[in-house]
């Protein structure tokens, strides 16, 4: 048997606890332990970002974070972004933008962007893209997610 | 043929939100490596540390005796395998004896990568654990590497069972060979054509092995169960083509493998082999239990199936008034450990765009110690194109002319024969060409040092193959449409809309699905081109079915003749009049309403394989800066004009030809299999590999010319690889704009740019 820990933290605003593996990633964690499995693994070493998280309200690859250090932390996956009034302006502005091809970068892009329009509400072109060259897309070459980003940041 | 003068669409040409949209922003989507399973267990892989090596032996004992360790699986495992069988993956057939052997090593491990054993386990980390635990003793041998060398006649042998195969004509090799394949195009007289030619460019390129590099490993999730039903999850461009893959290596009935398409994170042609879906149903039927097997990165780029590495020789000559007497094209490509590299298709693409008397192309297919190829967006095309699109922009600078002047005067056209004897049918090259020259972009000044503005084209030929759909009227008038063909860009979109557009109804009537392969009829792949093609005469069929039957019914329902009946384009159907004089007429929603008590609901199936293929030409325009220091190259603007047929939902096709148009931006500039002498990649992962981010790139302007196929129910011709095709060149003649160094070996890193340049000085 491996090394069991249990790890409080609030996951999409809901309080949950979960039992990971001492070696679990959050990434591992969150896909495997605990089923949201909306957050992608593309890379598991840090370079693609499909697999980016709000960490306390900072944009993190949970791939690169140990599913023991978000012990009270606060969380916020792709699950977590639409409210009770529907998707978000970012995740409108994907579909009417035609964002996204095969949909796997989307929820790493989402969560990425949104970081991005929480620090900057209004970026040019340059910091869009200057923001969001940790994520990697293979299917659009970029020019529809960025129009959507600035759209979204218009609404 | 069908009608395609229509003046205007409803549906078609619009640009809705796709069906699977919602899921898709949310994190609901279900993806192949998001199955969950109760009991599932979890998969690993050892792989060969060594590029070529003898496997003496393997040793398990320690690794199956570790806690939650529940089996292990190897080359032994698999059922004895009818090597004659050739399955039909839609793009490029593999014979069942590589297959098999690609799964998991047999006597000799042929890359470094090359699986060797898995092994599943209760938990991921103990899986890995146990990869440490199996002892194997190799015998390494050298690597071969290099293409040319490769095709020595005296160079060491991959396979002792390999003849070279001449598709040709010329049968089959007498001794074992590194050489899979063989061909040779011949038109024309090709030494009195350089005889008349004015001025000969002879030149040679190379490319580096490229990764597809879809953002989602490859993944697949078996269960076997004890009445020998086995059911696969994963994520493939083609659930019928696992299907048939694993009815040949397990040796089970097609009806008794159901395999489930996921959603797909991306394939560009790499997701049609099967890698680790075998050995998670041996594994599953070892355990009783599900098992879940994901490749990581470095397991994606060194095992699957990249394009080939490419050596390509161009000899164009023409005379002084620019005309293009003869063209001599020679390539040879890297399959990778087994026979089966795009060269066939490289070869008859490499001259697609013109119309040229006399040519001779000849094309061979090697075997290496680097991963089997698979297929890659216009397979093969990209590195003939990169050659031949470099010598004509080379020959017109020579001859003083507008590079796209050249072109036009030896533009193919309807009724030019490509190299293989075909002759082309109603294309778009002329009016691409054209759309290129007349663009502001190619019209504008480009200002600045170092920069340079450089074009090019690219032919692809497309595919058709098989679709199956059907749909059923709901009472609601409603239609649920289900589909065998998975949809990676957009597909269930343009299903829907096609459908939508030959019943006049609206987009949102139409609910598409796709389905497993025990719920519809066997679709191929979605590759080639093909998929939106294939629909549009699928929903074309299926429309024509539901039309005919609700002509019935109606004319049932009013009590007269059948051929008094006719279903209108406004999803009216009308009827004679009634004898009191009022009119009969009743609409689609309200028949609909109708179906259930006057005889049954109502349903349509379609089984299609359409063969005529619209071709795609493809013109692409990118200006350049250089920096002189470093040797980087940077994107300033990039145009891709392509003839498209009928774009049906355009902001997905200008989302093909600006994805295309970036994947091979990247094989142009950073993108290699960077390997060392013993055969190993030093590039493996996401980093190192440097696929384009969004800083890499400007905004891919994109530009539809509809030029229709007369040969589709809406003019669609397919749209998705040819993009890939021109921009290497094209960027490559850019440099040489701004920099008057011709890279003729790709990827034209900074370190490569610089090392040309600094040769140039001296």
């Amino acid at each position: 048997m491996t090394d069991r820990m249990i790890v409080s933290a609030t996951i999409n605003g809901e309080p949950l606890e979960f039992l990971a593996d001492q070696r679990d990633s959050l990434l591992e964690a969150l896909r495997e332990r605990i089923g949201l499995t909306g957050t992608k693994e593309g890379c598991n070493d840090g370079n693609c970002g499909a697999c980016s998280v709000l960490m306390d309200g900072r944009l993190v690859n949970s791939c690169l974070v140990m599913a023991a250090e978000v012990e009270g932390a606060d969380v916020t996956t792709v699950e977590g972004l639409a409210t009770e009034d529907g998707l978000i302006p970012l995740q409108q502005a994907f579909l009417e933008e035609a964002a996204l091809q095969c949909g796997i970068c989307t929820p790493g892009f989402l969560v990425a962007s949104k970081a991005l329009l929480d620090a900057n509400p209004n970026p040019t072109e340059y910091e869009a893209r200057y923001w969001l060259a940790g994520n990697l897309c293979r299917c659009t070459g970029y020019d529809k997610i960025i129009r959507a980003v600035l759209k979204a940041a218009e609404a | 043929m069908v009608a395609t003068d229509k003046p205007a669409y409803r549906v078609i040409g619009s640009r809705p939100v796709r069906p699977d949209g919602a899921d898709k922003v949310t994190g609901r989507a279900r993806y192949g490596a998001d199955v969950l399973l109760p009991g599932m267990l979890y998969g690993r892989v050892l792989r060969s540390p060594h590029a070529h090596a003898r496997i003496v032996r393997i040793d398990t004992s320690k690794a199956e005796a570790l806690d939650g360790v529940r089996a292990v699986a190897s080359w032994d495992d698999l059922p004895p395998k009818n090597w004659d069988e050739l399955p039909n993956l839609g793009e490029g057939a593999a014979e069942t004896r590589w297959m098999a052997r690609n799964v998991f090593a047999s006597d000799k491990a042929l890359y470094k990568g090359h699986a060797i054993a898995a092994v599943c386990a209760t938990d991921p980390h103990i899986a890995e654990d146990a990869l440490g635990l199996i002892e194997v003793e190799y015998e390494v041998l050298p690597p071969l590497l290099d293409v040319r060398e490769a095709m020595d006649p005296n160079a060491p042998l991959l396979h002792d069972d390999l003849y070279t195969t001449d598709l040709s004509g010329g049968g089959t090799s007498d001794e074992p060979t590194n050489i899979g394949k063989h061909l040779e195009f011949r038109s024309g007289d090709i030494e009195a054509g350089f005889e008349e030619a004015d001025i000969v460019v002879d030149r040679e390129f190379e490319t580096s092995m490229a990764h597809q590099g879809y953002l989602e490993p490859h993944n697949g999730t078996a269960m076997w169960s004890e009445d020998g039903e086995l059911t696969v999850w994963n994520s493939s461009q083609g659930p019928f083509v696992v299907r048939e893959q694993l009815h040949m290596l397990l040796d089970l009935p097609l009806s008794k493998v159901k395999v489930v398409p996921m959603e797909i994170g991306g394939g560009f042609g790499g997701k049609i082999p099967v890698y680790m879906e075998p050995m998670a149903a041996i594994l599953s039927k070892k355990t009783g239990r599900p098992v879940k097997m994901i490749m990581t990165r470095q397991e994606v780029l060194e095992a699957t199936g990249p394009t080939s590495g490419t050596w390509v020789r161009a000899k164009i000559g023409a005379t002084n008034d620019g005309r293009i007497v003869a063209a001599e094209i020679e390539l040879a490509f890297e399959a990778g450990a087994f026979p089966g590299s795009p060269f066939s298709a490289g070869a008859l693409c490499a001259l697609g765009p013109y119309d040229i008397e006399n040519q001779r192309v000849e094309g061979w297919d090697v075997c290496v110690n680097k991963p089997k190829v698979a297929a890659y967006r216009a397979p093969g095309a990209p590195a003939t194109a990169f050659a031949v699109e470099s010598v004509l922009d080379e020959l017109a600078e020579l001859l003083e002319r507008d590079p796209i002047d050249l072109r036009l005067q030896n533009a193919a056209r309807e009724g030019t024969r490509l190299s293989d004897g075909t002759p082309l049918p109603v294309v778009g090259n002329i009016e691409v060409m054209e759309r290129v020259q007349g663009s502001e972009h190619y019209r504008s000044e480009l200002q600045g040092e170092n920069r340079g503005r450089g074009v090019a084209m690219g032919y692809w030929r497309n595919g058709g193959m098989e679709t199956s759909a059907h749909a059923a009227i709901n009472q609601d008038g409603t239609i649920n449409l289900v589909v065998g063909t998975v949809d990676i860009g957009g597909l269930r979109a343009t299903h829907s809309m096609q459908l939508a557009e030959a019943l006049g109804l609206e987009y949102d009537d139409i609910r598409p699905q796709v389905v497993d392969t025990s719920a519809v009829g066997r679709s191929s792949v979605t590759g080639g081109s093909r998929s939106t093609f294939a629909a549009g005469w699928a929903m074309h069929e299926l429309a024509q079915d539901l039309r005919t039957q609700l002509e019935a019914r109606a004319a049932q329902i009013w009590g007269v003749e059948r051929d008094e009946v006719s279903y209108g384009d406004d999803a009216v159907v009308r009827g004679p009049e009634a004898e009191d004089g009022s009119e009969r007429s009743v609409s689609f929603k309200e028949l609909a309403g109708q179906l259930y008590g006057s005889g049954g609901m109502i349903q349509a199936r379609a089984d299609v394989s359409p063969t005529t293929v619209g071709p795609a030409y493809a013109g692409h325009v990118v200006d350049v800066e250089v920096d002189p220091e470093t040797g980087k190259v940077d994107i300033l603007r990039y145009t891709a004009v392509q003839d498209v047929g009928k774009a049906i939902h355009p902001s997905y096709v200008e989302g093909q030809l600006q994805g295309g148009a970036l994947q091979g931006i990247g094989m142009a500039l950073t993108e290699e299999y960077f390997y060392d002498d013993d055969g190993v990649m030093r590039n493996s992962s996401l980093l190192d590999y440097r696929m384009p981010t969004a800083l890499d790139t400007p905004m891919i302007d994109a530009v539809l010319v509809e030029v229709a196929n007369p040969g589709h129910p809406y003019g669609v011709r397919g749209v998705g690889e040819v993009p890939i095709v021109p921009p290497l060149a094209a960027i490559t003649n850019a440099i040489h704009a701004a920099t008057g160094v011709r890279m003729q070996k790709l990827p034209a890193s900074p370190r490569a740019v610089l090392n040309e340049l600094l040769s140039e000085e001296t």
